[in-house]
């Protein structure tokens, strides 16, 4: 008789967990047939934040990759969008997924080149990418140049016939996406790259010295981010139906925004984010009257939860009951039988 | 021909203005590792701190340094003292988002405060004030002072950093934290002491831009990427370096505007990311 271990990722929570999620999503998949048109917009903003904000999460909290620039890539997606609907006549809801391999493709070269700076002077870097996509797409003259454009009303028709119907669809390709990013960031998380990642995160030089291929992690990581994000850029304005280069580029409202959700939820884990959204929606429902004083109030928040609190309220409520919703730790169940098979 | 001579004179004088936003930021990032994100917006506050000074006092903006300096060293020195020294350690994403939270604070509270107005220092008949070189190149006396501060303020840095007491402590605290400490320094006040003199520079730059060109709540990120740019161009830990990297963008934005005023800030990015793609270590890099 020996003793033969086995790892298990789920755990009661996350059987429990998994459940709430599943008939959350069900009942949000249905949204179009008991929710106004306002609730859909509301809740398709809220899928992008989510998706958003656990590509950042991944890249940031798993990672180490700490950008703040992933602006450069909503902005790609959705310029990448409306060039292949208008110029390569790709229907928009097929687009989407191409875009997303095209920003992928983009985001190797970039990566070889911002991966050159360390740290902190990345971030900075990533930045500096994000102002040379939005000054290059200003100069596009056929998009609009400066002042953007509309996508075509042929186009913006051959998604469905009728205004109703086409909503209907970009809403769920939004529930979709999130659902996908979110899938594709566990998928990850439980691979060899997710036992790579945590080792690299809690001390590099050893995950270096035991053949973890520390810079190859983190490209992987930088390009699905990179694929996630634009697919999101994409949707976002496929719902909008008009691009401009401040309005696609901008780093308030898909990085500031991003980065305080991420924060605020809690760094480092994938339920973070989603609680981080539901609590920047609250918040914003309740205060966005204020303008400027609201971002004001959110930049002081973000500080306190960071020095105060840095794994955030979901990390506060996790830790304190055992709770993880989606099956990402790794447990060894000890189990005894015979010796000799190895399973 | 004068014309380029012209566009890449101008280019120079500017480019001491970038290297004055990079001093403060490569400072920091010498003796704590930190990169302070809301660097730029710091440059912007100094503007509006000597703007409201400069109105309520009626003095001249240059005049008004006097003023501004000491205000945005104290500033930076209970900044770091009682905010930033808590995010220091090991972990990257705490001192970063911490910065950014700042630089977003800042941003809305000036926006808050003056509107996105533009707003400008009127600095008096020295604003239009030339010295005729040869026939066609004019340089303008506000640019040179700009310029002349800027080679100033870092041969001062320069100084400071290896002939004074504080220097040498700036340097031991840099070199290996654990032994400053147990050789008497207090970390946390030097640590303090350096943000308080980054946030000097800041304010010379700060009020040198606003004299320069029209300012809003918004143009810090900006400023914050051209320092950045000046500080990777001229390779990390080189003083004179960093004058050259601030030169040598400067230069390469004037080229951007004179061909399409659409390609001055790309060129300026497009050489910064040459020389990250050929020489990532920076054009002069210090050697260890």
């Amino acid at each position: 008789m020996a003793i033969r271990a086995r790892v298990v990722f789920m755990d009661w929570s996350s059987r429990l967990g998994l459940m709430v999620f599943l008939s959350v999503l069900a009942a949000l998949a249905l949204a179009p047939y008991w929710a106004g048109r306002q609730d859909l917009r509301l809740l398709a903003e809220i899928y992008a934040y989510v998706a958003l904000a656990s590509a950042w999460n991944l890249l940031a909290g798993y990672a180490g990759l700490v950008s703040v620039g992933q602006h450069a890539y909503v902005g790609l997606g959705g310029y990448l969008l409306f060039s292949l609907t208008m110029f390569a006549a790709i229907p928009p809801l097929w687009a989407v997924p191409l875009v997303g391999v095209l920003a992928a493709a983009i985001s190797i070269p970039v990566a070889t080149l911002v991966f050159r700076l360390r740290g902190h002077y990345f971030a900075i870097g990533t930045w500096v990418v994000a102002e040379v996509f939005r000054l290059i797409a200003a100069q596009v003259s056929v998009l609009g140049g400066g002042s953007g454009t509309s996508l075509p009303a042929g186009i913006v028709i051959s998604i469905a016939a009728t205004r109703e119907t086409r909503e209907f669809l970009v809403y769920w390709t939004a529930l979709a996406l999130a659902v996908l990013v979110l899938g594709l960031i566990v998928a990850l998380l439980r691979s060899r790259y997710g036992l790579a990642l945590t080792a690299i995160r809690d001390n590099e030089i050893a995950a270096l010295s035991s053949g973890v291929g520390v810079r190859r992690v983190k490209v992987v990581v930088y390009v699905t981010t990179a694929f996630c994000t634009a697919m999101v850029g994409a949707v976002i304005f496929l719902q909008k139906l008009r691009i401009s280069p401040d309005a696609a580029f901008s780093i308030n409202d898909w990085t500031a925004f991003v980065i305080f959700i991420t924060v605020i939820g809690g760094v480092g884990r994938i339920e973070g984010p989603i609680a981080g959204t539901v609590i920047f929606f609250l918040l914003r429902q309740l205060f966005a009257d204020l303008g400027s004083l609201y971002l004001l109030m959110l930049g002081a928040v973000a500080i306190v939860i960071m020095l105060k609190a840095p794994r955030g309220v979901w990390g506060l409520v996790a830790d304190r009951f055992g709770l993880q919703i989606f099956p990402l730790q790794r447990r060894v169940a000890e189990k005894i039988g015979p010796a000799g098979r190895t399973s | 021909m004068t014309e380029w001579i012209n566009v890449i004179v101008q280019g120079v004088l500017i480019g001491g203005l970038y290297a004055m936003f990079a001093a403060g930021l490569s400072l920091i990032f010498g003796i704590m590792r930190l990169v302070n994100i809301a660097h730029g917006d710091l440059i912007v506050l100094a503007a509006y701190i000597a703007l409201v000074t400069a109105t309520t006092l009626g003095l001249n903006p240059i005049v008004a340094l006097v003023i501004v300096v000491p205000v945005m060293a104290a500033l930076g020195y209970v900044l770091q003292r009682f905010l930033l020294n808590r995010t220091l350690g090991d972990d990257l994403l705490s001192p970063l988002l911490v910065t950014f939270g700042l630089s977003v604070i800042i941003q809305n509270g000036l926006l808050e405060l003056f509107t996105a107005d533009s707003r400008r220092l009127q600095a008096g008949a020295i604003e239009v004030a030339t010295i005729p070189v040869i026939q066609g190149i004019s340089i303008g006396m506000l640019p040179l002072l700009q310029f002349t501060l800027a080679v100033v303020v870092i041969a001062g840095m320069q100084f400071v950093f290896y002939r004074t007491a504080l220097g040498r402590a700036f340097r031991a605290t840099s070199d290996d934290p654990a032994v400053a400490q147990l050789m008497g320094l207090d970390n946390r006040h030097v640590f303090a002491l350096g943000m308080a003199l980054s946030l000097a520079i800041v304010a010379i730059a700060g009020v040198l831009l606003a004299v320069r060109t029209n300012f809003d709540p918004a143009i810090g990120p900006a400023r914050l990427i051209f320092g950045f740019e000046a500080v990777i161009i001229g390779g990390l830990g080189s003083l004179w370096g960093t004058l050259c990297g601030g030169i040598l963008l400067g230069v390469a934005q004037g080229i951007g505007a004179h061909i399409d005023p659409g390609w001055q800030m790309l060129a300026g990015h497009l050489a910064f990311l040459l020389v990250l793609a050929v020489r990532p270590e920076g054009l002069f890099p210090k050697i260890h």
